[in-house]
């Protein structure tokens, strides 16, 4: 067996296998069943699993190692790429952080709920009441409870602020574990004196609503899992390899050298970048250039890893090994990116600068003041300042933000635009320029046919009864364009010229301009496709890929607000400059690469400018990630749609209009939201240093200011034209 | 108030299984493919599992 495979073959006692395969190609539960139901008609396969959130496919059978092979072979041969995964490696740091997460709620869920047996008892009696002993013995089954639950569940909060403040650094995990960990003291402090008041529960309930929220963040993000390692499974396929004799062999794509022949199927992915040495072809590059037309592909063209190849067979010599092709240099350039862009620090922790050594700070005024100068036991001055802390307790101010996001997400939701990072909606809200990519982008990213009403049905019929035999994105649209039966004949197809069919005796072309028969170069902006019938005047066929609807409109009403707009592409200079004429778009830059995408993203970061990315192909991904805020539209790949922070559904343009505004409003919201939480403070604090606040009521107080903050985040939903 | 010394524990011990039988779940992977777990009831009947073929040597 192959070394390579068999490194990821698994050995278990009772004389099984099993192996982690990643299957490429899902795209629905449909392709789960068909698939599970191959692998498992096979008598000798004991667990066939595959998980559709991951795509990744679980495997055991009895037998030879060796079988490993036949069953990649056989998901192969339907149409699914399948590579073998190591899951010790492949699972991430955030997918662990995620279900310490989840286990951390589990022990605060589980914990408050059964404190809540002891606390409505000690609520509703007063000292009297209920006696000293009842009263001890429940506060200390709580103790039992409750801190070993507080030591695991806040684990999360304590490393984080602990982490902060040895790099002297606050932020705001420090209240948070303060406020936690003396509360917890001075409860156990009551519950030793046999005093009246211990507020177990109050800590555990903080970290189970504060772990709620923790956990959705961090699901939300594992959710667009890093954009560079499905890239790097993209690289982990296999390809074909000429040897010095004539023979053939698989091989990994990583283990690909320079200078080897690399022999490429029709149908197949080219496993590296290379020059052609043999064949004819077209290749499909949207995957790099997000540009739908194939190009074509002879001897000396230069071809990249990632492509395509749609018509012929080529022999490929590779030029650059797989860890510096093209693919790669988009990689490294994303994580890069990606680097830069997590320096953005959210409002929340930056107002927590200030906030977290204010309150401490108030904190120890209290417990001083009292001690020093009120003449009363240090107790009760601890419990004061207890007091100041749990009422100051950042909850209205941790909500101030996420409650808004959680509402705009959910309205953006309904409106087919998903956001991907939490802090999307605040950075969306300031931007001061806008960067479309051309195809796919501000076109629909398909070809269509131009002036249908021009051809006669009987036209459209032979036409697309010939197109209807090949995947060329022009043949594709001539087949959309007529719907009717189809004419029965046998096709050829000629690489790098067109489609041949016989009908009645008669040859049938459809296809470039000269292998039709036309001589004089008609020069036109449009696509052409030629159809020529043996004896007739051959006929053109004009497309166009089509502006979005409200292309237009989006980028006036931009315009109207203030914002430039740009456009880079990667396409023909003649082409780009008549979209961003048509659109009003004074800057038009043509023909770029991803680098230099990305590299003019920088120059305008540098110039100050705040810039929203708009684009679906993989060359706009690096410019995605570095882009201040980057939307994509759901037709883009996925690995684009990972490196964008919003991702939105339709064929329209709007989404970029409606996203901006509820990012306005919300950040609006926000700021209000902080301007409550402080007035609250500025009423509450003073009351809980002079001591008339007892902790109950402070819990009580902190509560209804977060319900306050909430309530004013419920506004968005008032707002209807958005 | 003496029932009490039994229902404590009681409650306690529900509460307990409960939080034995959410990390019994998470570790079997309950929570892994929330996508596939809601198509997956809308797929015809599975086979019948399959006997464990005896050891093929």
């Amino acid at each position: 067996m192959n070394p390579s495979l068999s490194r990821f073959v698994v050995t278990s006692a009772d004389h099984g296998h099993s192996l982690n395969l990643l299957v490429d190609g899902m795209h629905c539960p449909s392709c789960v069943a068909a698939i599970e139901g191959a692998l498992k008609k096979q008598s000798a396969i004991t667990q066939a699993r595959l998980n559709l959130s991951t795509k990744r496919l679980n495997l055991a059978w009895k037998g030879p190692a060796e079988l490993a092979e036949k069953w990649i072979a056989l998901i192969q041969g339907m149409g699914y790429q399948a590579v073998p995964f190591d899951p010790q490696t492949s699972e991430t740091f955030s997918q662990k952080e995620e279900k310490f997460l989840l286990r951390c709620l589990a022990v605060a869920g589980f914990t408050s709920g059964n404190l809540m047996l002891f606390s409505i008892p000690l609520w509703t009696s007063d000292g009297v009441e209920m006696g000293v002993a009842t009263r001890t013995m429940f506060q200390w089954i709580q103790a039992l409870i409750a801190i070993p639950a507080i030591a695991y569940a806040g684990l999360p909060f304590y490393r984080s602020a602990w982490n902060a403040l040895k790099d002297r650094r606050t932020n705001m995990d420090v209240p948070i574990s303060v406020a936690v960990i003396l509360a917890t003291a001075m409860s156990l402090f009551e519950t030793v004196t046999h005093g009246l008041h211990a507020y177990f529960d109050s800590g555990v309930m903080l970290l189970f609503f504060l772990l709620i929220g923790r956990y959705l963040d961090a699901r939300a993000r594992g959710k667009a899992r890093s954009a560079a390692s499905d890239l790097l499974q993209m690289m982990a396929g296999r390809a074909t390899v000429l040897n010095a004799d004539g023979t053939t062999r698989t091989m990994l794509l990583s283990d690909l050298q320079e200078g080897m022949t690399l022999l490429v199927a029709t149908g197949e992915k080219i496993g590296a970048d290379g020059i052609v040495t043999e064949g004819v072809s077209e290749l499909d590059t949207s995957l790099i250039t997000g540009e739908t037309l194939p190009v074509k592909a002879q001897k000396h063209s230069q071809v990249f890893a990632g492509t395509l190849n749609i018509s012929a067979p080529l022999k490929i010599q590779i030029t650059k090994p797989n860890s510096q092709s093209l693919l790669a240099e988009i990689i490294r350039l994303m994580e890069h990116a990606e680097q830069s862009q997590s320096r953005y620090v959210a409002i929340a922790d930056k107002i927590s600068h200030w906030y977290t050594p204010a309150v401490h700070a108030l904190a120890a005024a209290t417990f001083l003041g009292w001690f020093l100068f009120g003449h009363i036991a240090w107790q009760q001055a601890l419990l004061y300042a207890a007091t100041v802390l749990i009422i100051t307790c950042p909850c209205a101010l941790g909500l101030a933000v996420p409650v808004v996001q959680v509402l705009a997400s959910g309205i953006l939701m309904r409106r087919g635009i998903l956001i991907k990072s939490g802090s999307a909606l605040e950075r969306l809200a300031g931007i001061t320029n806008v960067v479309f990519d051309k195809t796919g982008t501000l076109t629909v990213g398909h070809p269509e046919l131009q002036e249908e009403d021009l051809y006669d049905t009987k036209t459209l019929q032979l036409a697309a009864s010939i197109a209807s035999h090949s995947r060329h994105p022009l043949s594709r649209a001539v087949c959309r364009a007529y719907d009717g039966p189809l004419l029965a004949m046998t096709v050829r197809e000629v690489p790098g010229s067109g489609l041949e069919a016989v009908s009645k005796g008669k040859t049938l072309r459809l296809g470039k301009q000269s292998w039709c028969g036309v001589k004089q170069a008609e020069t036109s902006q449009t696509m052409q496709l030629w159809l020529s019938v043996e004896g007739k005047k051959p006929l053109c066929f004009h497309f166009n890929d089509r502006l979005r609807s409200d292309a237009k409109a989006v980028v006036l009403r931009l315009h109207q607000a203030g914002i430039a707009t740009s456009l880079l592409s990667g396409d023909r200079e003649e082409i780009v400059h008549r979209v961003a004429d048509e659109l009003g778009i004074a800057h038009a830059e043509a023909a770029l690469s991803p680098v230099e995408k990305c590299r003019f993203l920088e120059e305008m970061k540098q110039q100050g400018a705040r810039t929203l990315m708009v684009g679906d192909g993989l060359n706009d991904a690096p410019s995605l990630a570095s882009a201040h805020v980057s939307m994509s539209p759901s037709t883009a790949m996925d690995i684009t749609q990972n490196a964008a922070d919003i991702v939105f559904q339709g064929d329209k343009l709007q989404p970029v209009l409606t996203a901006w505004n509820i990012a306005r409003l919300s950040q609006v919201l926000v700021k209000e939201n902080f301007i409550l939480a402080v007035l609250y403070n500025i009423i509450a604090i003073p009351l809980a240093m002079a001591g008339m606040v007892t902790p109950l009521v402070a819990a009580i107080a902190m509560s209804s200011s977060s319900l306050l903050v909430i309530a004013n985040a419920m506004r968005l939903n008032l707002h209807k034209e958005v | 108030m003496d029932v009490l010394i039994y229902l404590i524990p009681i409650a306690f011990g529900l509460g307990l299984t409960g939080l034995a039988g959410f990390f019994w779940a998470m570790r079997n992977g309950q929570f892994e493919d929330l996508d596939g777990a809601a198509y997956r009831i809308l797929q015809d009947e599975e086979e019948k599992e399959k006997a464990a073929p005896g050891p093929k040597v």
